[in-house]
């Protein structure tokens, strides 16, 4: 009986900063103050090919906030590091004749091959749905427009689905709520991490100011992802001149087969 | 160890590398075929992507066949005239071959093929090795002297028209049999990243009935020319040739042959055959179950990078 009547006044506890909210909730006013500025260290990485991730460290500041909002909590921001943006294509297998085989497939217009999201709390909370989904702000937001017919696109909820899960399980998308932490009133830190299989390119880095579940401003920065070395050398040499490449390949074959049977032949 | 490969785009152990090159590269040495169709499949169980695997296998495949058919070449066992029409029909099969390969990859049907044409082909030449190194066998047991089919004897195939005399091989042959095998076995090269010695050689002597003598050079000669010109048609098409992995494929490859060469000579024939035979059964049947066992997830996702 007693842990019962503990138990219905930590419902009540918990209801009641919600009830709070709900009265307290100011419409949204169009003519926010508060302005936003980010900063990285360079404006491009290179990178090894031992490269097995790192985290980038981003400086921000926000002026002309409220004060009292600020120590309440109620500013929010999301800090974002999006890949160069290409059409991907998911393919669905199914069983044909006892085999699996990809019969179905949808392909999303240019969007990013990686993104990691940090934050100050879980992305999920910080605005509603409604204006993420516009923002195409959080993993789950990101806009996902399919290009070709798609029938009827009752399957599209499936398939955004699967390219999220996907995207999550090989770690080029991720996300950190709790990345971003203020270390004054008005200075912020945010860690985004770029996965060891990162892509080549232009990243933007977005930053995302809210106050009170409502976008203010945003800011964005090119950072250029630069993998050197000679595996990166290969791989340039692979796709800008793939004629010559071909021809060493098979002059590197020759060399090899013929070295080993001149080696060999003198050692017989 | 690890050693990243730019164009699978993946880390991989540079000893497993290397042991599968050395084991592939001993067999072929041992059993007197280019590996091709062993290396293939051992790099996909590998989790190299099919269209990296097959591609550069072809790579693979131009050195490990280039020692024998230089040694042939100075034994003069090589019907150049007969090659080149093998040649021919090679580069075309190989060009078409190579469209149909970017074409399934487009479709998001490549793995699939390629993985149902090695079930298909190491089924076929599995069952067929290990019956005759049977009946080799048996005849062993019996103490019976082999007779291969006298080479004179005619089929359909030597009433074809336009007939061309190969002075080498002393045979007067329609070029049509010949430009048609090269033709297969182009098509084979590009899509499987075979040389496809192991289906020329007993064709070349079964069917167009060609003196044994020079089958192996020939078919070397054909093979290295369409494979070499796979490897620069794929790499400029596909850009899927991983010049790393082939690297050390053929590094490992070509030492564990002449080995393979070594022990091959002192053991006995049917037996290693009948093993062989079993190898490659094993294989073919390692891919035809990933093919039937529901796969840990049904989606998968591709970019469609530069490559594209």
């Amino acid at each position: 009986m007693r842990a019962l009547l503990s138990a219905l006044i930590l419902v009540i506890l918990a209801a009641v900063p919600v009830l709070a909210q709900q009265g307290g909730a100011p419409a949204a006013s169009p003519n926010f103050t508060e302005n936003l500025d980010i900063g990285i260290s360079t404006d491009e990485i290179a990178i090894t090919s031992d490269f097995t991730g790192a985290d980038l460290t981003i400086f921000g500041a926000i002026d002309g906030v409220d004060q009292d909002i600020l120590a309440e909590g109620k500013y929010n921001i999301v800090v974002a590091l999006e890949g160069p943006k290409e059409n991907a294509t998911v393919r669905k297998k199914e069983r044909v004749f006892g085999i699996w085989i990809n019969t179905q497939s949808m392909t999303f217009e240019l969007v990013p091959e990686s993104y990691s999201l940090s934050s100050t709390r879980d992305v999920e909370t910080i605005a509603p749905t409604a204006e993420m989904n516009t923002m195409g702000i959080g993993i789950n937001h990101l806009r996902l427009t399919p290009t070709g017919y798609i029938g009827d696109g009752s399957n599209l909820t499936e398939f955004r689905d699967a390219f999220r899960q996907l995207k999550q399980a090989s770690g080029i998308y991720q996300r950190d709520p709790g990345g971003v932490q203020f270390i004054s009133s008005s200075l912020f830190k945010a860690t985004v991490r770029l996965p060891a299989n990162v892509p080549n390119g232009v990243h933007i880095v977005r930053a995302y100011l809210f106050r009170e579940g409502h976008f203010v401003k945003a800011k964005a920065l090119p950072l250029r992802v630069v993998k050197t070395g000679l595996e990166q050398a290969i791989t340039r040499a692979a796709y800008e001149m793939p004629f010559v490449y071909g021809i060493f390949a098979v002059f590197l074959a020759v060399v090899t087969g013929w070295l080993a049977s001149v080696i060999f032949r003198r050692r017989d | 160890m690890t050693v990243y490969l730019p164009i699978a785009e993946l880390s991989v152990n540079i000893f497993v590398i290397l042991g599968m090159g050395a084991a592939v590269g001993f067999l072929s040495g041992m059993f007197g075929v280019g590996g091709g169709f062993l290396i293939t499949p051992l790099l996909i169980f590998y989790n190299i992507p099919p269209v990296v695997a097959v591609a550069t296998g072809a790579n693979q495949v131009v050195a490990s066949s280039i020692s024998g058919a230089i040694s042939h070449f100075r034994r003069g066992t090589i019907d150049i005239k007969l090659g080149s029409v093998l040649m021919g029909g090679g580069l075309v099969g190989a060009t078409i071959g190579v469209w149909i390969f970017a074409w399934l990859r487009r479709l998001g049907q490549l793995d699939l093929t390629i993985s149902l044409m090695y079930v298909l082909l190491l089924g076929i030449v599995g069952t067929l090795m290990l019956l005759e190194s049977i009946r080799a066998l048996r005849r062993a047991a019996r103490n019976e002297t082999v007779t291969l089919r006298r080479p004179g004897q005619h089929n359909w195939v030597h009433r074809l028209p336009w007939k061309v005399k190969f002075k080498k091989s002393r045979i007067y042959l329609s070029v049509i049999p010949v430009f048609a095998l090269g033709f297969g076995i182009g098509i084979l090269t590009s899509i499987m990243g075979v040389g496809g010695g192991f289906i020329m050689v007993p064709a070349m002597i079964y069917l167009l009935r060609i003196p044994t003598s020079v089958v192996v050079g020939t078919s070397l000669f054909q093979i290295i020319f369409v494979s070499a010109y796979t490897t620069i048609v794929q790499a400029t098409a596909n850009y899927s040739v991983d010049i790393v992995l082939a690297f050390l494929l053929m590094i490992a490859g070509v030492i564990g042959a002449q080995y393979g060469v070594r022990v091959g000579q002192k053991l006995r024939g049917e037996q290693l055959r009948a093993l062989l035979a079993l190898l490659v059964l094993a294989v073919g049947l390692r891919l035809a179950i990933a093919l039937v066992v529901t796969p840990s997830n049904v989606y998968s996702v591709v970019s469609e990078g530069i490559g594209f």
